[in-house]
Order: structure tokens, then sequence, then C-alpha cells
């Protein structure tokens, strides 16, 4: 993709090989997996830095088939930004690099080259509209934090070597040596970091600048699939390696998802702009998917596969939503169920699934994260009620633009024309969004053990 | 498979609908719901052991399963679905109705989320189709109706989806004591009832939150009246005569009968709340001028005489039965009174008792109607409330609740206030001088078939009873 930018000058182009490029790797994905599932044991590689699982292959493969759905909806919008096509799509590759980097890692050096691989195309997609004062901002101030973060992350990171004397995640016992408090320090910066990249609160003071002054087809995938991609590092480190001694960080991490939930969706409430409510709402949604980080346990890991992908593609959805039209405050909503039905209704099922209403992949998502937490007894149900408590607050912002869409009168503005391709991926988006919340189990089938 | 075909057909037809452009989408629908009728009407009549299930798998990772099961209670307001909707459909014929395709559409969905409701025997399945009815609703109630449907619909759909999300944290902890992990009704009441006593009494308050505010009980009523108001005659049908009846018999199925623990802790309070509910709503409803908040009202205290019937817990369960007769008629009779009123308002503009009168000078059938129903709907013998009204007392008198005798008089206070308030409302609107000069037309074909079904039911039913107790078995 990279050296394509040198030779193609049309910008559909781009648009044409990312998405041919993409279906490569979801075949090669898919083939991968199916030996493994015949009972193939997958070879750890690079001495044993990368290794991949079933759970990690079938999350690559998903990941991807999100990004080609990116693609195939915003691929259109990616081309009006500016006139660096292909860097853009460049840049959006290297994410999904690093994403694959991250759910296969057995090494925190990986960890750290993955993070950094996402993240430093983001802090220049992020600032592409380079004519948009708010876009620069969002860039620099991504920038600025995020490598602070970095430094935290490579701090956490020093300081476990330094009590283990490995980087290798697979051999640290916590068991030979007593818990210290080296240890639990690298752990507290971890959780800092990661709470840091995926939005948590009171680590989430970027996302809303950020996310709101980025171009909205870059913040589709800022919000999605680098979320997602970091919540299963997150999973992965703590589950698998800091699980055995998660009485030690439980109690931090279930403070910092109930503070994420609240200020999420309490802030959510109280915006104008379409857009900024998607950014605090990806904080609200990032506190659900920490419940999977604080279970620690199989059901966790269903959780977050589910979370991933219905959250991700009802938000991408939502974002293609969102960029037909010229204004992005809910009043630019008023009265888009009588113009155009069919994108209300697209939007009405993203709404509903973020929203996890029953018959959408988003109940299953929330399901599966609050069964997860739950199954580790009744001391933490406080969370899980409040987190209902919270679920309740965000149908108000999310119904609200379903309250413009059908039953406020009004003529919204298109930026865009809808064409039939349009139609098309938002109908396999609506569809994709529906069959994870009639049968789930096509999902999880793909998962061993 | 007829079970499953009594989802399905609504759901299918629902569906359809949607993409129907023109104004014969009508005739669709009204074909789409007699045939759902007929389905119910047969197997309410080879159900007679309670034979009829349906049993396939779902998700077989979470132990799921479609699991469909007709027994008495579930049979009966299956069929008083069934009916219900012909009827809204027949009386709605000529009405003038804008985007009908969407109208039809959402009512089809609504009914089959509420058949669903009633014949799931799997609590997930039930969970999903509890809420499957609950959607349909919200846009039928923020699409049609008075100027200030929209907050006032919000207000009811936040106040049921928190409910629901509570009673969801109940259902997955359920979930996960059940050995094998299951969402199966038999599994679910075993594990339930062997909980220890302070778990199944919260987990009866998770439950008993979502039923109570869907019936609603005292104090989670405050939703109701004005949904009722601002939304449309047919919506406030679905409303009043099937979706309260979603909590009660959830509260039947999926909460007396699996927590029996936390059951017996809370019966006091459950009754007391029952009783307040009674008398609050017949009070306010003597002092309402707006017809449809009066019905409102009056519904509550109905409901509070059911739910009070459902903690009798008398020896020979004959509140139980009346409650089962009760949800059926109450249904029938509060679908005949929202007709009235619909045509009421039709004729004559307003629902304000101050602006009505001497409606049995210009259209006799109609007041002739109006008078049947408000019968039936203060229980007097020979109407079908009598019967159920009757039998809920009986329970109750037999009740081994200590304090039964308190709680019955206090219920029985309500009866006469409910007389009171029908009565009045019927002599302002049916008789005394006409206050208006308008003409009005008496009731129209399609109207007086409805009327003819809905009193022809209260009547017999009335009569002969016996035929509801087929049902039940």
């Amino acid at each position: 993709m990279m050296f394509a930018a040198l030779s193609v000058k049309d910008k559909k182009t781009f648009t044409l090989l990312a998405t041919i490029l993409l279906s490569v790797l979801v075949g090669v994905n898919i083939y991968e997996l199916s030996h493994i599932m015949k009972g193939e044991v997958p070879e750890a590689m690079f001495n044993g830095m990368l290794k991949y699982g079933s759970f990690s292959i079938w999350f690559n493969t998903l990941m991807t088939a999100v990004a080609l759905l990116y693609v195939l909806l915003c691929g259109r919008n990616i081309e009006k930004v500016g006139q660096h096509v292909g860097e853009y799509y460049a840049l959006i590759f290297f994410i999904l690099c690093g994403a694959n980097l991250l759910s296969g890692y057995n090494n925190l050096l990986i960890l750290f080259l993955g993070i950094e691989i996402i993240s430093i195309p983001q802090y220049i997609l992020a600032g592409s509209d380079k004519r948009n004062l708010k876009s620069s901002e969002a860039s620099l101030k991504y920038f600025l934090m995020g490598s602070f973060s970095t430094g935290i992350l490579l701090m956490g990171i020093a300081l476990l070597y330094g009590s283990m004397g490995t980087f290798d995640i697979t051999r640290f016992n916590f068991m030979e040596h007593s818990v210290n408090a080296m240890s639990l320090a690298g752990i507290l910066f971890l959780v800092v970091a990661f709470g840091f990249k995926v939005s948590a609160a009171p680590m989430h003071f970027w996302t809303p600048d950020v996310y709101d002054g980025a171009p909205t087809p870059f913040t589709a995938i800022m919000a999605t699939v680098v979320k997602a991609a970091i919540f299963v590092a997150f999973f992965r480190l703590f589950s698998e390696t800091f699980g055995g001694i998660s009485a030690h960080w439980n109690l931090v991490l279930s403070i910092v998802t109930a503070l994420t939930l609240f200020i999420g969706n309490i802030t959510a409430v109280f915006q104008q702009s379409v857009k900024r409510m998607l950014a605090y709402s990806s904080i609200a949604q990032a506190g659900f998917m920490l419940f999977a980080v604080v279970a620690v346990n199989a059901t966790g890991s269903k959780g977050i596969i589910i979370y991933s992908v219905a959250y991700s593609v009802a938000t991408i959805g939502m974002f293609a939503v969102l960029m037909k039209l010229k204004d992005y405050t809910y009043d630019g909503f008023n009265g888009l169920g009588k113009k155009q039905p069919f994108l209300a209704f697209a939007a009405t099922i993203f709404l509903l699934s973020l929203a996890g209403i029953p018959l959408t992949g988003g109940f299953f998502a929330k399901y599966f994260v609050l069964t997860a937490v739950m199954e580790q007894g009744p001391g933490m149900m406080w969370l899980v009620i409040f987190a209902l408590l919270m679920a309740a607050i965000s149908v108000y912002y999310y119904f609200k633009v379903l309250m413009a869409m059908y039953f406020k009168k009004g003529d919204p503005e298109l930026a865009d024309t809808v064409s039939g391709s349009d139609r098309l991926f938002l109908g396999i988006a609506v569809a994709l969004i529906i069959v994870m919340g009639v049968a789930p189990d096509l999902l999880l089938a793909w998962l061993k053990n | 498979m007829i079970l499953l075909s009594l989802i399905l057909i609504p759901f299918a037809a629902g569906i359809i609908s949607f993409l129907w452009k023109n104004d014969s989408v009508k005739g669709w629908a009204l074909a789409a719901s007699l045939l759902t009728l007929g389905i119910a009407a047969f197997a309410c009549m080879v159900n007679t052991s309670n034979s009829l299930m349906f049993n396939a798998n779902w998700i077989s990772s979470l132990g799921a399963r479609i699991n469909l099961l007709g027994n008495g209670m579930s049979m009966m307001l299956v069929l008083l679905t069934a009916i219900v909707f012909p009827v809204i459909f027949i009386t709605q014929w000529n009405k003038p109705q804008t985007e009908i395709h969407r109208f039809t559409g959402l009512m089809l969905l609504s009914q089959a989320g509420l058949m669903g409701v009633f014949l799931a025997n799997d609590l997930l399945l039930f969970y999903f189709f509890w809420e499957l009815a609950l959607i349909p609703v919200y846009f039928l109630c923020s699409t049609w109706g008075g100027e200030k449907r929209i907050p006032v619909t919000f207000k009811f759909f936040v106040y049921t989806f928190l409910g629901s999300l509570l009673m969801l944290a109940g259902i997955i902890y359920l979930y996960l004591q059940t050995p094998g992990r299951t969402f199966d009704w038999e599994t679910i009441k075993q594990t339930g009832a062997s909980l220890p006593a302070m778990e199944q009494q919260v987990l009866f308050c998770l439950f008993f939150i979502a039923f109570g505010i869907k019936m609603p009980v005292f104090p989670f009523h405050t939703w109701q009246p004005d949904t009722y108001e601002q939304s449309s005659t047919p919506v406030t049908i679905v409303l009043s005569a099937l979706m309260v009846k979603m909590g009660l018999f959830a509260t039947v199925k999926w909460l007396v009968n699996v927590l029996p623990g936390g059951t017996a802790y809370w019966t006091n309070t459950v009754m007391v709340l029952s009783v307040t509910g009674i008398i609050y709503a017949s009070l306010i409803a003597m002092v309402q001028s707006d017809m449809k908040r009066l019905i409102a009202y009056s519904s509550i205290a109905h409901i509070g005489l059911m739910s009070l019937g459902i903690f009798a817990n008398d020896p020979n369960g004959i509140a139980m039965n009346g409650l089962m007769v009760q949800m059926f008629n109450h249904g029938i009779n509060i679908t005949g009174m929202w007709l009235i009123v619909a045509m009421v308002e039709q004729r004559y503009g307003t629902r304000n008792l101050r602006e009505l009168g001497g409606m049995a000078g210009s259209a006799p059938t109609m007041a002739i109607a109006m008078v049947i129903i408000a019968f039936a709907n203060i229980a007097l013998p020979l109407t079908n409330g009598f019967v159920g009204e009757f039998m809920l007392f009986h329970g109750i008198f037999q009740s081994s609740n200590p304090h039964h005798i308190t709680f019955m008089v206090l219920a029985g206070l309500g009866v006469i206030l409910g007389a009171v308030y029908t009565l009045n409302m019927v002599q302002k609107v049916a008789y005394g001088e006409a206050k208006t000069s308008v003409v009005v037309k008496d009731v129209s074909r399609n109207e007086m078939l409805g009327l003819i079904i809905i009193i022809g039911l209260i009547i017999l039913l009335g009569v002969y009873p016996k035929l509801l107790f087929g049902i039940i078995g």
C-alpha cells in the first residue's frame, strides 16, 4: 500500500486496492485459522515473541473484516479528506499491523512496539486535515498526551523487567517471586498507560477533543479497530499474566471501570453534537469492555470478541451515516426518517445496538461482559448494578438521535448522495448486527477451548 | 409448531407491512391478525392438557433454547392478544392515519413480542420478547398521539428499560446458579427455590421492579396516566389491555414460582402497595375530567386488585384462577372502554367531561354500548367483570395471610369507588344536556362490528364463564 502511493494517481484506485488487499488478508487469516481448528499446534515466532492461538487469529480475522467494512463504508470520505490518499491508506494498514501484533504478543517489547505502531499513524491521521485548526489541535494534543503515556508504559515495562528479569510474559511467575512493590508499581503504571490508550477515566481527557477534531473517517477507525486492539492487549496481559494475582489490582481496575462508565455516560448526555456524543459514548463503551478485563475468565475473552465486533460495526456504521450529513448537531438529524428512510433505519439499528437492546449484537456484547463479571461472585454485584444504571442513562443520548430522526420535523441537508453501494454496505452492517444479536454462537464457534 | 407460528405470523406480517406502499396494507394486517386469531383459537381447543410445546436449539454455548410452552394462563393471554389486534384493526379501518404501513408494521411486531412473552419457557428468550414488545410500542407512542407524546413516551421507555436491565442482572445471576448453565424454566424454578433466603429476597426486588413498572403497581405507576393520555387509542389499547398483562403474567410465572422464599418475605409489602394503589388511583380517578386519564387511573386500581390476587396465596388457588379470568376480562373491557373514548373524541373533538353531555340523544347505540362496557368495568353480575372479581375476592378472603380481611375490605372500597367514578363518567357523557350543537353520527359499520365482538364477549363470558375455565384447564 505504501508503495502504491508513489505510482497510483487516481484516488479511487486506492480504495479499490485497499479493498482487495484487505479481502486477501481476511482470506489468509481464515486459512490460518482452519489449520489451527484442525488441531495443529501454533508455532511461536521470533524466538517466542509472538504466538498466535485461535483467539488471536480469530480476533485478527474479525478486525481485518471490520477494517474491510470500514473501507467499503468510508472509502469515499477518506478520498475527500485531502490529497494524500495513498498515505492515509498506508497509515491505516500500519494500524492494522499494530493490531495484529497486539493480539499475538508474548513479550512486553512486542507489546510496546504494537502500541507505538498503532499510535503514531493516529497522530498523523488526526492532523491530516491541515487547513482545519481543530484537526491540528487534535493531532498535537494527542501526540503530547500520547507520548506522555508511552513514557508511563515504558516505565511500567521497565519496572516489571526489573522485578522479573525477563520481558517474556510466559515466563512471568508470581508464585516464585513473592509479589513485591516493584512489580506492583509496574502493573499500576501499565493500568494507567492502557487506561490512557483505551480512554478510561480519569485518563480520558484527550478523547473528546481528538475524536471531535480529527476528520470523521479517521475518528471512525480510531474509535473502533484501535480501541478493540488495545483492549485485547490489555485483556491478554491482565488475564493471562497477572490473572493469578488479580486480588492486588482488581479493586483499582473496578474503580477505574465505574468512573469510566460514570463520566462517559453523564457527559455524553450534555453534548450538542452527535460526533462529540459518540466520542463520549466510546468512553462509556470502553467502561463496559473494561468489565472483561476486570473479570479475568474465559467468558471475558468471549465477551471481548463479541464486544469488539458489535461495537466496532455499530460505531463505524454510525459514523458512516454521520458523514452523509452536513450538520453534526442533533438538529441536523431532524426529519431524516422521512427524507432518507433507509439511512435512518440503519442508524436506528446501530444506535439500538450501542444501547444494548436485544436482537442486536450490542445486547450479547453487554450480556457476556456482565456474565463474566458476575461469575466472579456476588462481591462484584455493585459494579454490575451500577453499570446497568449507566446503561439506562445511555439510552437517553442514543434515543435523542432517534427522536430527532423520526419525531421531529426538518429537512436535513446531505453532504453527499446516498448511492446504491452505500445502501448495500450499510445493509450488510445492519445484517451483521442482527445476526450477532440472534446467533452470537457464530462468532464464538471459532474459539478453541 | 403451532405455538411458533403464533409468533412468526405477526412478525413476518409486520416486516412485510413496512415494505407495503399503499393503503391496502390495512387488509393485509387484518388478514394476518385474523389468521393468528384462528390459530390461537385452535391452539386453545387442542391444548387440553398443557401439551403444546416447541423446543429447538438456539444458542448452544449458553444453553439457551427456543422453548415455548402453552399452559393455561399463557394460552388465555395468547387468545386475548389474538382477539384484541383484529378488533383494533377493524375499528381503525376508516380512521385517517398517516404512514399507515409503518403503523401496521409496528403493531404486528408488538403483537409478535407479546405472544413471545406469554409463550416463552426459556428465561433468555423471555427477556428477548419482553424487549421486542417494548421497542415497537415506543415508536408507536412517539409517532402518533398528543402534543407531549415524545417526552412522555421517553419517560415510559426509560422507566421500563431500567426495570428490564435490573431484571437482566437477576436473570444472569439465576442462570449462573443453575446446574449445567441453562435458562430452562423447570431448572430455573428448582434453582431459584433452592437459593438461600437472602439471595432470593434481593433477586425478588430485581425482578419485581421490572414487572411492577410494567403492571404498573404503586409507586411505579407515574409513567402510566401520561402515556395512556398522550398515545393514540390503538396503542393505548395495546398498552393497557395487553402490555400490563405482561407484568402480571411474568410475576406469576417467573417470580412467585421461581423465588418462593423471596415472595414470602415481600408478600406483605407488595400487598400493601397494591391496596394503596387501588385506593389512591380510585380517589384520583374521581376528580379527573379527562376521560383517558380517568380510565388510566381506573386501570391502575384494577391491576392493584389483580396483583393482590397473585400474592393472596389461598389454599385452594381460587385467587390464582380468578386472576387468570380477570386478566382476560379486564383486557376485553378496557379495550371496549378505549374504543368508546376514541369514538367520543373523534365525534366531539374533546375528551373533557365538562364539555360533553347528551350523547344518548344523538348517538343512542354508542351510549348503550358505553353503559354495558361501563357495567362490565365495575363488575356488575352477568358481565364478565363480575366473575373474575368475585373469584379474586373469594381467594383473598380465604388467604392464609394474617391481614387478609383488612386487605379485602380496602380493596372492596376500591370497587365501590370504581362504581362512583365510572358511572359518573357515563352520566356526564351519555346523559344530561348536550353541550355542543354538533350533530354527531352514531357508530359506523366497522365500529359496530368491533363493539359487537367486545360486548358479545362481555355478556357471553359473564353468563357462561365456563368457557374460560376450559382454557385454564
